[in-house]
């Protein structure tokens, strides 16, 4: 499975991995839901210190899709939020 | 649903967004490339935006030293002439600069962090284009084979969602630099203003009274000067305006207190008069 951190890279986990992140997802899921920012914070630090320790970093020459996506690893509550929201209108649009 | 899923779905929106498919997937591998190159240049620009913001800091920071170093001068020189309320003055002015200066700083900070990352962006784009140009040639050119579509259509996927990546980090850091842009327009504002510096221009308040200061400390070096002269050539107490401050015999103690104070002589003069004043005088001698 390939996940992407944004402003940062693609990198290839294993499956076991990516039950892991499975599980810290939701709490961030969780965290954004209750605009809980401290938690947000350390779910999202967590995921990304995983991904950089488990996963195998992909050559920027390597051209493929992801899986995958995780906010860059600065990003505030509030920018994931908004970068949500702009698929949120979209599917509206189209519904 | 889960979080990295969606942002992985809305990357991959924007990145359709930005690049048309076209009829031909080896068009649209054509396209995926020029799409690249102009990134590239965008990118390139937004290394010399951050350079060109970063210098710009500096150049205030460098400013504001030089007022803090004149303010430390001034409080100095303000002591030494016992203008001990132009010292505090000069500090505080001090103080508000240091404060300005710690905020620069800052500044400073993220955008040399900016301008690493947008280097190391550079740095993996121009790889990317690289290996991008070379299989495209090796897809366009075995494009009769069934399984080239699959692997043109994963091929601009895949580009695509860095290029969205890069465009998305792009945007971010355009609105740190504009952010940044704004607060050094503001202090650009506050240096023209002479509200934190142009201390040596004739506006600056502290070196105006200093000077007033240091002037009229000379006027009292040469009325000193021209009362001794006077002193020199009329007979002793013949005058009513000895040699400056105790500097005469015993018996000029009297007048002493008579002598052109600068702010004051006519309250000087009222005393002259003054029975206890002599008395004090007498006292002390």
């Amino acid at each position: 499975m390939i996940v992407r951190i944004l402003e940062d890279g693609q990198y290839k986990v294993d499956k076991s991995t990516a039950k892991k992140l499975d599980q810290l997802d939701s709490k961030l899921g969780k965290a954004l839901d209750r605009n809980d920012e401290a938690a947000f914070d350390k779910a999202l630090a967590t995921l990304v210190k995983m991904v950089h320790a488990s996963g195998k970093r992909l050559e920027p020459s390597v051209i493929t899709p992801s899986d995958l996506a995780l906010p860059a690893a600065t990003s505030t509550l509030a920018e994931v939020r908004e970068l949500l929201s702009s698929e949120t209108t979209k599917v509206k649009k189209k519904g | 649903m889960s979080v990295m899923k969606r942002l992985s779905s809305v990357v991959q929106a924007k990145a359709n967004k930005a690049l048309d498919r076209m009829e031909d997937p080896r068009e649209t591998l054509d396209l995926s490339y020029e799409k690249q190159l102009e990134q590239l240049q965008q990118v390139r620009r937004g290394v010399a935006d951050v350079a060109t913001a970063r210098k710009r800091i500096e150049l205030q920071a460098e400013q504001l030293q030089a007022s803090a170093n004149k303010l430390q001068d001034q409080a100095r020189t303000a002591l030494t002439q016992n203008r001990e309320d132009l010292a505090r003055e000069a500090l505080t002015r001090r103080a508000a600069i240091a404060t300005q200066l710690e905020q620069l700083k800052t500044q400073h900070d993220q955008l040399v962090a900016q301008e690493d990352k947008l280097v190391l962006t550079t740095q993996q784009l121009q790889s990317r284009v690289e290996a991008f140009r070379t299989q495209k040639e090796t897809l366009k050119a075995s494009y009769t084979a069934a399984q080239a579509q699959t692997k043109i259509g994963e091929a601009v996927s895949g580009i695509s969602e860095s290029m969205s990546d890069t465009g998305m980090a792009m945007q971010r850091a355009q609105d740190k630099i504009a952010q940044m842009q704004a607060r050094a327009g503001a202090v650009d504002e506050l240096l023209a203003s002479g509200a934190l510096t142009d201390l040596s221009g004739s506006t600056d308040p502290i070196q105006a009274e200093l000077d007033k200061a240091s002037q009229s400390g000379q006027v009292d070096a040469e009325l000193a000067q021209l009362k001794g002269q006077l002193t020199a050539s009329a007979p002793a107490g013949a005058l009513g305006t000895p040699g400056e401050g105790g500097k005469g015999p015993a018996e000029d103690d009297k007048v002493v207190d008579a002598e052109p104070v600068p702010d004051g002589p006519s309250e000087a003069a009222d005393k002259t008069p003054d029975p206890f004043t002599i008395s004090d005088n007498e006292g002390e001698s």
